[in-house]
């Protein structure tokens, strides 16, 4: 009995370490003063400044721009890998797969650094097109580990089967193994969606010329201290993760019952 | 046909975006500034300056403390989900995961506010009439970051494996006569160990090479070795140091990986064979 409070005091200390920093941000997004030091007052007035920040705005768009595209590029790419890597000789697979490996097994900053003076090296401007060929290279691998798998379920010759049937490559392609791969497909989009939403350290290495993302704009004001705006916009993020995260739980559990 | 080609473009995309930059970092870091390539391995003797040494020195020591802060917290926790009703258990788990998903620099923001000269952990000692202390800005407040940012990657893969572990194994080890401790101690922490050791890697990883949170909560000047490799990039300019630096970091990881590897797969063997 004692042991069983033990761990319910355990557990709700852990989650209290966990949410006491979002819960104060939240409180203190309503709070009508600039400190956090004092409680003066209600006010919705930083979530005003907050949608008139055109910097916070800007970087809003390009975050879900390139997150929008970079994962769908990333998903076409590396599907049509892991099929081609599937079907590739011993060596080749081992090659590809380590290749593979390094952006995922790399320190994000070498990645980071690593690709500023590749884009360097090719005299590209950073800007748009560097963040989005950068967040491409660290998507790819996540979409081929999610997608590879599936393809490893396969029964062997289905490929074969297929072809001997009469189809083409392609119709046997469409017809027979997307169907087959594609929750590998659809978890590996989200996750690179949600990789390239929420990068800091590659994007600050490859962005500029005025193209900044969110985690960037967040960066550079909290370097110059406490603002209230933060807050209220870490306030409405974890909202829309809540409601996000409710919505896929409702639906998984509404699956199930059916 | 159409399985030789379809990973044809990516095959070019990793040798430009994958290969060429690693092998760009390598050729900056063997030579030194100036308009064509010059051979030295001069970076590298300016990293064993003892300067620099401190600074990896220092970065490795908290990596490791947070590491250890995480296991000795995380651990207890992951056994606590694990053995949770069911009914609880995918709320509980809900729970740890959802402040994982909120902006990484969010987070470490939050502590900021808490920690900051008028925040409220400073609020809360006046109101007990202890006096103001500087929280912020402080080694301990680095190290508090990291273990708060990467708890759940600790308690995540510990508590995947403890779930998956056979409770009979438990069962027959009490039955045997084992009390708990010698249970914990030859059955279930040796079961654990995979998931132990990708949790110590997931959280050392980051805090190793992070460069953010010792910017935000520390402030100024180079602390970690993260702090060192951005600021020969962004600031000094001098990348043939900025790369030999990275190239240490690089190297450094990818054996403390391999060395996690080969551990893993001895404490799978030790654990009893192949039981998953």
């Amino acid at each position: 009995m004692v042991m069983k409070w033990l761990k319910r005091i355990y557990a709700g200390l852990i989650f209290i370490f966990l949410y006491a920093p979002i819960a104060v941000l939240v409180v203190f997004s309503f709070n009508d003063a600039k400190s956090t030091a004092k409680w003066e007052g209600f006010t919705f007035k930083w979530y005003r400044t907050l949608l008139e920040n055109d910097y916070i705005m800007k970087s809003l768009y390009y975050t879900i721009l390139i997150a929008v595209i970079a994962s769908l590029l990333a998903t076409v790419i590396g599907t049509f890998a892991a099929f081609g890597i599937h079907y590739a000789k011993q060596w080749r697979q081992k090659l590809m797969m380590n290749i593979n490996s390094i952006p995922i097994l790399n320190p994000d900053i070498v990645t980071g650094i690593s690709l500023m003076t590749l884009f360097l090296w090719m005299g590209l401007e950073r800007g748009f097109i560097t963040m989005l060929l950068a967040h491409m290279t660290f998507c790819i691998p996540y979409v081929i580990l999610s997608v590879l798998p599936k393809m490893k379920q396969m029964p062997a010759d289905v490929l074969e089967a297929a072809m001997d049937l009469g189809a083409t490559p392609w119709m046997a392609f469409k017809k027979v193994i997307l169907p087959e791969i594609s929750p590998g497909i659809i978890s590996g989009a989200l996750i690179a969606f949600t990789l390239s939403i929420d990068d800091f350290v590659i994007s600050f290495f490859t962005a500029g010329n005025g193209v900044t993302n969110l985690s960037i704009a967040i960066y550079s004001m909290a370097r110059r201290g406490i603002k209230p705006e933060i807050n209220a916009l870490s306030t409405l993020m974890f909202l829309t993760i809540l409601i996000l995260l409710l919505a896929i739980n409702k639906r998984s559990s509404n699956i199930e019952e059916l | 046909m159409l399985k030789k080609i379809s990973s044809g473009p990516y095959w070019l995309w990793s040798l430009i975006f994958i290969v060429v930059p690693i092998m760009l970092i390598i050729v900056f870091s063997l030579s030194v500034p100036g308009d064509t390539f010059r051979f030295s391995l001069e970076n590298y003797r300016r990293f064993m300056e003892p300067v620099y040494l401190k600074v990896l020195a220092r970065s490795v020591k908290i990596a490791v403390e947070a590491t250890l802060i995480c296991l000795a917290i995380g651990y207890p926790m992951a056994m606590i989900l694990a053995k949770m009703h069911l009914k609880y258990r995918t709320i509980a788990v809900m729970l740890l995961v959802v402040p994982m998903w909120m902006n990484f620099l969010l987070r470490t923001y939050a502590w900021m506010t808490i920690l900051n000269k008028n925040g409220i952990l400073n609020q809360l000692l006046s109101l007990f009439g202890l006096p103001q202390m500087t929280f912020l800005y402080s080694e301990g407040a680095v190290l508090l970051g990291m273990v708060y940012n990467f708890l759940p990657f600790m308690v995540l893969p510990i508590y995947t494996v403890l779930t998956k572990m056979d409770n009979a194994l438990i069962e027959a080890a009490e039955d045997l006569g084992a009390n708990r401790g010698t249970v914990f101690l030859k059955v279930t922490f040796p079961l654990s160990l995979p998931g132990v050791l990708s949790g110590v890697s997931m959280v050392f990883m980051p805090a190793v090479s992070t460069f953010v949170i010792s910017d935000l909560l520390y402030g100024g000047q180079y602390m970690l070795v993260g702090n060192l490799i951005q600021q020969q990039f962004l600031v000094v300019n001098d990348w043939h140091f900025g790369s030999a630096i990275s190239m240490l970091l690089m190297v450094m990881i990818l054996i403390t990986m391999s060395i996690m590897n080969r551990l893993g797969q001895n404490g799978i063997e030790q654990g009893g064979g192949n039981i998953w």
